[in-house]
């Protein structure tokens, strides 16, 4: 009963969440109701998403590519709305690189998820952006950070995001563990994702991941006639 | 003193004749709004106020001056009572806020209920829906497709849904959008289908006369309109396929089978054409319907095109799947439905790599 009157309740800003409602957005904007995840293993981090981008029930972009780099061993999976992230990622990509020159080492990945965290936390009124912020660093080795929104920070043993997310919670925690390789990371984030663009209308697509570690970053995608779980 | 009892009297037999007709109205307004006099808070209040009222109506016959040496007398501590039950009653009623004497309170379940009566006096959401249906004529009858997606708002929950059924063997309907509502014009189809075979003057299958598709399209158009004017339709947008005789009466040709071809959507807009789409697939596949289409396409060209435009419309559609089925209405084999298999789909253009 209780619930049934909660559905026409005004729901807040931030309840809106990762259930990620594409109808929630300004007419016209682009959302990515989506499905991302990041798992860091010894050496390195993997980032998955898929590649739907949706304007309410209209696939506007069904190659989108949410795994954006902003410095050279850091990468931002974005989920939320496209405008939204993408500025946001623009703008950690110039404030990462004016600080790798004035300190003259790599920023570490901590160091981009704060400033990450300072940016969504601080505008959380006119922003809807839950990003996972992962890379490798010299300092934490590979490590992963979940900035959902409102702009809490948690480090993470490994990292959901976006609408579908809601759907692989169980089987990734069923799957994962400490101390991975990075195949069975792989493996596991692209199984999940595949589970997820089953279920979840707003995601779907190719799943694109990136694997990144001291010696460089490996970006692929699997195409989706190949998925590891039917559509 | 006598003069001033005279008075109350009269007060007291005037506010009792309006505590009655307000009570009845605070009745009448609970009894509407919970559709039974069961709800605890008003039915207590109700009742107490009643009996109050009684009471003070029934006090003028049996006043006496005040002897007990009371600061109030035991009639007009009554009366006040009364009145006062009355006004809250009607406080209640016109503000509708809930006392409740239940234990946790009434409100969330009076706007609940009042949610629930508002909804079933409205148009509703539709919960599980299908998206598109095509269909197009071709050389040897009728052709639909859709695919075998129920969704659950942006959740893909029921992968095998069979949005095409066979009406008899004249006709094929397919529906897209809310699926119980598709299902209950089926079953409503199928009971009149039923109906006409037990009071048909012959009980052989080949003399009853089934309805053709330009007849149950027609019924349909009635159906949905009919929902529609009472502003509670059947959230569907309908498809009819199969063959009838041509609209025209006394037609040189009347006995031939025509192929048809219908829509009749959620508020009995209908029309028929030789290519019908509905939901994403009148934005997407009708411009490729309608580049493609000829009326003399062969069975396994109609189906290429079909399955090109269900191609697109899961690449563009949030809610499509990738497994279609495909039905078609021939003179020869009367209604077939395939059964469902997947559509190859490319992701692999250089474009989409970087």
């Amino acid at each position: 009963m209780s619930a049934h009157a909660s559905m026409h309740a005004p729901r807040s800003h931030a309840a809106a969440a990762a259930a990620a409602d594409p109808y929630n957005l300004k007419p016209g904007e682009h959302s990515t109701g989506t499905t991302i995840m990041a798992i860091p293993f010894d050496g390195g981090v993997v980032m998955g998403a898929d590649s739907r981008t949706s304007t309410g029930t209209y696939i506007a972009v069904r190659v989108a590519d949410k795994i954006t780099q902003v410095h050279d061993r850091i990468w931002i999976c974005r989920s939320g709305s496209a405008a939204d992230t993408q500025a946001l990622t623009d703008y950690i990509r110039h404030y990462l690189s004016q600080l790798a020159v004035e300190t003259g080492r790599a920023p570490t990945v901590k160091t981009a998820a704060h400033l990450m965290r300072r940016m969504i936390y601080e505008n959380k009124d006119n922003l809807m952006a839950g990003v996972i912020v992962g890379g490798w660093d010299v300092v934490d080795g590979g490590s992963v950070y979940n900035i959902p929104l409102g702009g809490t920070m948690m480090k993470m043993p490994f990292a959901l995001g976006g609408s579908g997310s809601t759907y692989i919670w169980g089987l990734v925690d069923h799957k994962f563990k400490e101390g991975m390789t990075k195949d069975e990371a792989k493996a596991l984030v692209e199984k999940a994702i595949a589970h997820a663009m089953a279920r979840d209308g707003s995601s779907g697509g190719i799943i694109r991941t990136v694997v990144i570690t001291e010696d460089g970053c490996d970006k692929e995608f699997i195409p989706g006639d190949k998925l590891p779980y039917g559509p | 003193p006598k003069a001033s009892s005279y008075v109350t009297s009269h007060g007291l037999l005037l506010r009792s004749s309006l505590g009655v007709p307000l009570l009845c109205r605070g009745v009448a307004t609970s009894f509407r709004r919970t559709g039974t006099l069961i709800a605890p808070p008003h039915n207590h209040k109700v009742l107490a106020s009643l009996a109050f009222a009684c009471i003070a109506a029934i006090i003028p016959l049996h006043h006496r001056p005040p002897r007990l040496g009371l600061a109030v007398s035991p009639s007009r501590l009554v009366s006040a009572i009364s009145s006062f039950l009355i006004l809250l009653h009607l406080l209640l009623v016109v503000m509708s806020a809930p006392i409740s004497l239940a234990p946790g309170g009434s409100s969330s379940r009076i706007s609940a209920r009042a949610g629930l009566e508002a909804a079933t006096e409205r148009t509703r959401q539709p919960i599980v829906t299908g998206t598109s249906v095509l269909g197009i004529k071709y050389k040897d009858g009728v052709m639909l497709a859709a695919d075998t997606l129920c969704s659950y708002g942006s959740m893909a929950k029921y992968k095998d849904a069979r949005r095409l059924t066979k009406i008899n063997d004249a006709t094929l309907l397919g529906a897209g959008g809310e699926y119980s509502d598709f299902q209950s014009i089926t079953d409503l189809l199928k009971r009149n289908a039923l109906e006409d075979k037990c009071t048909a003057d012959s009980l052989y299958e080949e003399d009853v006369n089934e309805e053709c598709a330009r007849e149950v399209w027609n019924y349909l158009r009635a159906v949905m309109y009919n929902r529609r004017n009472k502003m509670n339709p059947l959230w569907n947008d309908l498809v009819v396929a199969g063959f009838s005789q041509p609209a025209g009466v006394g037609d040189a040709s009347a006995d031939e089978d025509k192929p048809f071809l219908g829509l009749v959507d959620k508020i009995g807009t209908t029309y028929e054409d030789s290519v019908i789409a509905t939901g994403f697939g009148s934005y997407l596949a009708i411009p490729i319907l309608r580049e493609k289409h000829r009326e003399d396409l062969e069975e396994g060209e109609a189906r290429a095109l079909l399955e090109d435009c269900m191609r697109v419309l899961f690449y563009r559609d949030c809610r499509a799947l990738n497994r279609i089925q495909i039905a078609k209405v021939t003179k020869a084999d009367g209604v077939l439905i395939s059964e469902p298999y997947e559509i190859e789909t490319s992701w692999d253009s250089a474009s989409f790599v970087e």
